[in-house]
């Protein structure tokens, strides 16, 4: 029997399906694999014997004819997401050890097809980083070394433990979220597969909230057919998120293909910016030749207010944030620092201690820019310029089908290596205009650079077109035959 | 009456001052038994924390859902004041750390209300149509309650009580249009009466689902807006006019003897009857207002809009106006038609075949101050409508007189019997019978026969006599109008 771990999700499926193996074997293995790879710090919780009574329940159903699409599938699933009785702290101590009584409706989505859990993963705090650091519970360790190098590298962020646990064969997909980039950049930095879909396509109830106009949950796995099927799974109407959209959920995985003609593949032009490394850029060029491969025809577009993308994001998501991470307060839930004389006092003690630095910076900014004389110069600006943004994208589909660019402008960095919050946010810019636009977008493994490490190919689709971006991902996956794999160090 | 419509004055050292009011006033949406973003309940009096739901208690991850119910009730209140509905609105956060506000922020709507400008109409003397005078509505926005901070169950700690939590409120803002206690209580009246009829609030102050914040300033009158306080959370009409007359006195005060009027938010003590400071605008919130990106614009089509408008009952104005149509006095239409609970007793009467004008003055002189004597409400009176109407519709056929009536009612209130059976099985039936009243008249003619050698001398008064005696003779049942007939028949 092959190694469990290294199988995709449909092969799972099929295999357990088939008979070739049982989902106790397969959630086994996994558990085993999870429990070996603890140095690389990408699960907060671990919960076997979760993913065993799915198990368990799989094994029992499947003579008994219908199975649920997920059913002997286990999955790692990111802290920010509720899990009844399960330790959910947004990777931050003023959440340590909160247990919610209830369930996301995204993970509830996922059991109910059959899922089950192998603990939670680790992630920068609140989903505020690019690189895992801001975790209170330390970096995820990036499986992925510089060839000759033990230099420990970042996942990228936020999603990072998500990243790192797919990468390494310690979950055979995760969920993400993705605020600013947090499912694409560390899908590119570990040479998975992630989709971020249209805005409102996943409920955010029992997501632990970032900037609510911009959070979206969505799945990173081995293959654009795992995303497919994990995303299946996880959309879907909630009557309990007003922005949540009333649509059916469309049937991705069946209707794939990786056949793109008559498709018109946009090459925003001002996406070649300066200071990316040549490699990237060479990529991004082999990734338009592969696309006309698959019958596209590329276009070049104008996205002419991408460079303002980058600001603007950084005004809007901390606003939100720092009036959505009022709650965190001491009152009622959580960290409470004690000994001190009034409720003001108690709140800043609470906060001060329970918050780390990037966290506190963005609030920081958050009330800054919504404060009394310059709401109008900030905020107020910031939405007149992501109106301007989604108009940008709302004209480029009218002459293309699907955006290809770069996922991140650098590889995989060290740990410690960036400590300017400015260069950080940076590796975000590709990633961030299609945030703010609310539409759907994907980041596929093209390659390795020079130094051995992945780098990644980026899809931004039309709203509501996820179809589009995984077909556009498909064919990327068949043509760049990505197959490297990191070698085992753990 | 002339006092009424003549205008307020605080005779101050300098001269006279004019006073200018505006309330806020915040009703809570007592139509729906749920909260604005959550499907907790809402009953008053419920054991602490128990009507708290996850959404309400802010757990991580929880979202608002508006409730249609509260956005219709809002949006049927704007149209019962004549305001304009606003077609697309938006819900904004107001930020502020408290720890009754579990989220850290209420959601209001700062931005874009629901509810646009509107008025109403007032009547500082209901006996007095000169007293009218239109009061402007800036807004109605809608917006969450706060929980509630208990302090007297532990020596050192607060509690926190999230029952009021998410409450639905709908906040009511007027112009400074009121220039006096007498209009800011008319007002707030007549705001009650508007909300109980439409059925969006139910008006309870003590139970706090309406209480007004209370902006005063004064000025010389016709002169610039003076720099005006805001007395917070005031729970009653009487209140509101004792904080209206309190500080403008306090303020006129202030200003004469050199010094300024702060604007600062101040606390009413009902005990004292006097206003405090609670906090100056240095010291106010910066609530950093924006957009609730939790929720979408709320957008109403003509559908919803048009039911809206079909649903709402006649309103105070136009029922007294009709009222008055059917002959009925401006005064009892104004007491008729102050409170919904009257309004509708007295409808079915009408309903019931009552006549409109002898009906009214029964209601008002005789049915309230039966219940007034009793201790009980319109809506716990022991005789209905329809009984009620054959009381009177005795009366108006004359089978009854007007004095008999009122023992028949007396008896109705007690014993619960309708009107014919009492009148019937108490032979309290008055008599048209000439034969029988005749034969009274005659003994009571002969027994005086003095009075009536006086009255044939002259002494005309003493008709009223023979009246009372004869009337006296059948126990109150002749009918007075046939008594008098035979009596000047017999005396020449």
């Amino acid at each position: 029997m092959a190694d469990l771990t290294s199988l995709t999700i449909a092969e799972l499926r099929n295999g357990f399906r088939s008979g070739e193996f049982t989902a106790r074997e397969v959630a086994e293995s996994f558990n085993a694999a999870v429990a070996a790879a603890k140095s690389l710090n990408a699960y907060t919780v671990e919960t076997p014997e979760d993913a065993l009574a799915a198990a368990d329940a799989a094994d029992a159903e499947r003579d008994n004819g219908e199975l649920p699409p997920l059913a002997g599938i286990p999955l790692g699933i990111k802290d920010l997401f509720a899990t009844h009785g399960v330790d959910t702290t947004a990777g931050s101590n003023i959440l340590k050890g909160f247990k919610p009584p209830y369930e996301s409706t995204v993970t509830a989505n996922l059991r109910k097809a059959g899922a089950g859990m192998l603990g939670k993963l680790n992630m920068d705090e609140f989903a505020m980083g690019s690189s895992n650091e801001t975790s209170a519970y330390g970096p995820v360790i990036n499986p992925w070394r510089r060839k000759g190098s033990n230099v420990g590298l970042t996942p990228g962020g936020s999603s990072g433990g998500s990243a790192a646990a797919v990468a390494a064969g310690i979950a055979p997909g995760v969920t993400g979220t993705d605020t600013g980039g947090s499912i694409r950049q560390p899908a590119a930095f570990t040479g998975i597969t992630g989709i971020k879909p249209t805005y409102g396509r996943c409920s955010r109830w029992g997501i632990v909230a970032f900037a609510s106009s911009l959070d979206q949950a969505g799945p990173m796995a081995k293959t654009v057919r795992d995303c497919a099927i994990l995303l299946e799974a996880m959309a879907g109407f909630d009557p309990k998120d007003s922005t949540s959209l009333d649509l059916p959920v469309p049937q991705w995985e069946s209707n794939l293909s990786s056949d793109l003609r008559g498709k018109r593949v946009g090459i925003p032009k001002e996406y070649r910016i300066d200071g990316v490394p040549a490699e990237i850029n060479a990529l991004w060029d082999q990734g338009i030749e592969w696309l006309k491969d698959a019958g596209g025809t590329p276009v070049e577009i104008s996205l002419p207010h991408t460079k303002y993308a980058l600001p603007t994001y950084y005004i809007i998501a901390p606003a939100e944030a720092s009036s959505n991470l009022a709650r965190y307060d001491g009152v009622r839930y959580g960290l409470r620092e004690e000994g001190v004389k009034t409720l003001d006092d108690m709140y800043a003690a609470t906060r001060a201690a329970g918050f780390g630095a990037e966290v506190k910076r963005r609030i920081m900014i958050g009330t800054y820019v919504l404060s009394a004389g310059f709401y109008d110069a900030y905020f107020t600006k910031a939405q007149r310029v992501r109106a301007l943004i989604k108009q940008d994208f709302r004209k480029a589909f009218e002459s293309c089908d699907i955006i290809l660019t770069p996922t991140a402008p650098s590889a995989a960095f060290g740990i410690g290596e960036t400590t300017d919050p400015l260069a950080m946010y940076l590796n975000d810019v590709f990633a961030v205009p299609a945030s703010l636009a609310g539409l759907p977008a994907m980041s596929v493994p093209g390659g390795l650079d020079a130094q051995g490490l992945p780098l990644g190919l980026h899809l931004i689709g039309n709203e509501l077109d996820e179809q589009t971006v995984l077909n556009a991902g498909l064919a990327i996956e068949e043509r760049a035959a990505f197959t490297a794999k990191p070698d085992k160090w753990w | 009456m002339a006092d009424a419509a003549a205008p307020f004055r605080i005779k101050g050292e300098t001269g006279e001052w004019e006073v200018v009011v505006g309330l806020e006033v915040h009703a809570q949406i007592t139509a729906t038994a749920s909260k604005l973003f959550s499907g907790a309940a809402t009953a008053f009096g419920a054991e602490p924390n128990t009507q708290v739901s996850l959404v309400d208690a802010a757990m991580p991850g929880m979202l608002p859902v508006p409730n249609k119910e509260c956005i219709r009730q809002a949006v049927r209140t704007g149209m019962a004041l004549d305001a304009v509905i606003n077609r697309w609105s938006r819900f904004d956060r107001k930020n502020y750390f408290y720890a009754d506000l579990p989220q850290g922020y209420q959601i209001s709507q700062l931005y874009q209300p629901l509810v646009g400008e509107g008025e109403v109409e007032i009547l500082t003397d209901e006996k007095d149509e000169s007293t009218a005078k239109r009061i402007g509505i800036e807004r109605i926005h809608v917006e969450q309650d706060a929980g509630k901070l208990m302090h007297d169950q532990h020596p050192t700690m607060s509690y926190v009580d999230l029952n009021r939590c998410g409450v639905a409120l709908m906040e009511i803002v007027s112009r400074p249009d009121m220039r006096s206690p007498a209009e800011a209580g008319a007002y707030l009246r007549k705001l009650r009466s508007v909300l109980r009829y439409v059925g969006s609030c139910d008006g309870n102050m003590e139970e706090g689902s309406m209480r007004a914040d209370v902006n005063v300033s004064v000025r010389k009158p016709g002169g610039e807006f003076g720099t005006r306080t805001e007395t917070k959370n005031v729970n009653s009409v009487r209140f509101v006019m004792a904080v209206v007359e309190h500080e403008a006195k306090r303020q006129v005060e202030l200003l004469e003897s050199g010094g300024s009027v702060a604007q600062e938010t101040r606390l009413f003590d009902p005990d004292k009857g006097v206003t405090r400071s609670l906090r100056s605008k240095e010291d106010a919130h910066d609530y950093r207002y924006f957009p609730d990106p939790d929720l979408l614009p709320l957008e109403l089509d003509e559908e919803f809009l048009e039911e809206c408008k079909a649903s709402l009952p006649e309103l105070p104005d136009d029922k007294r106006k009709r009222y008055e149509g059917l002959g009925i006095t401006p005064y009892n239409a104004s007491v008729l038609t102050a409170e919904v609970e009257t309004a509708r007793w007295f409808d079915a009467l009408l309903e019931a075949g009552a006549e409109p004008k002898q009906a009214a003055n029964w209601v008002v002189a005789e049915l309230f101050g039966a219940l007034n004597r009793r201790g009980e409400s319109i809506d716990q009176s022991p005789v209905s409508p329809s009984r009620a109407a054959e009381l009177l519709g005795l009366v108006a056929d004359g089978t009854i007189s007007g004095t008999i009536a009122k023992q028949v009612f007396e008896i109705m209130l007690e014993s619960g019997e309708g009107a014919a059976e009492i009148v019937e099985s108490r032979g309290l039936k008055q008599t048209s019978d000439t034969g029988a009243i005749d034969a009274e008249i005659d003994k009571i003619l002969a027994a005086n026969a003095d009075k009536v050698a006086e009255y044939k001398a002259g002494k005309q008064q003493l008709f009223g006599f023979f009246v009372g005696q004869t009337m006296k003779a059948m126990a109150g049942k002749a009918n007075p109008q046939v008594v008098n007939e035979r009596l000047r028949a017999k005396l020449g």
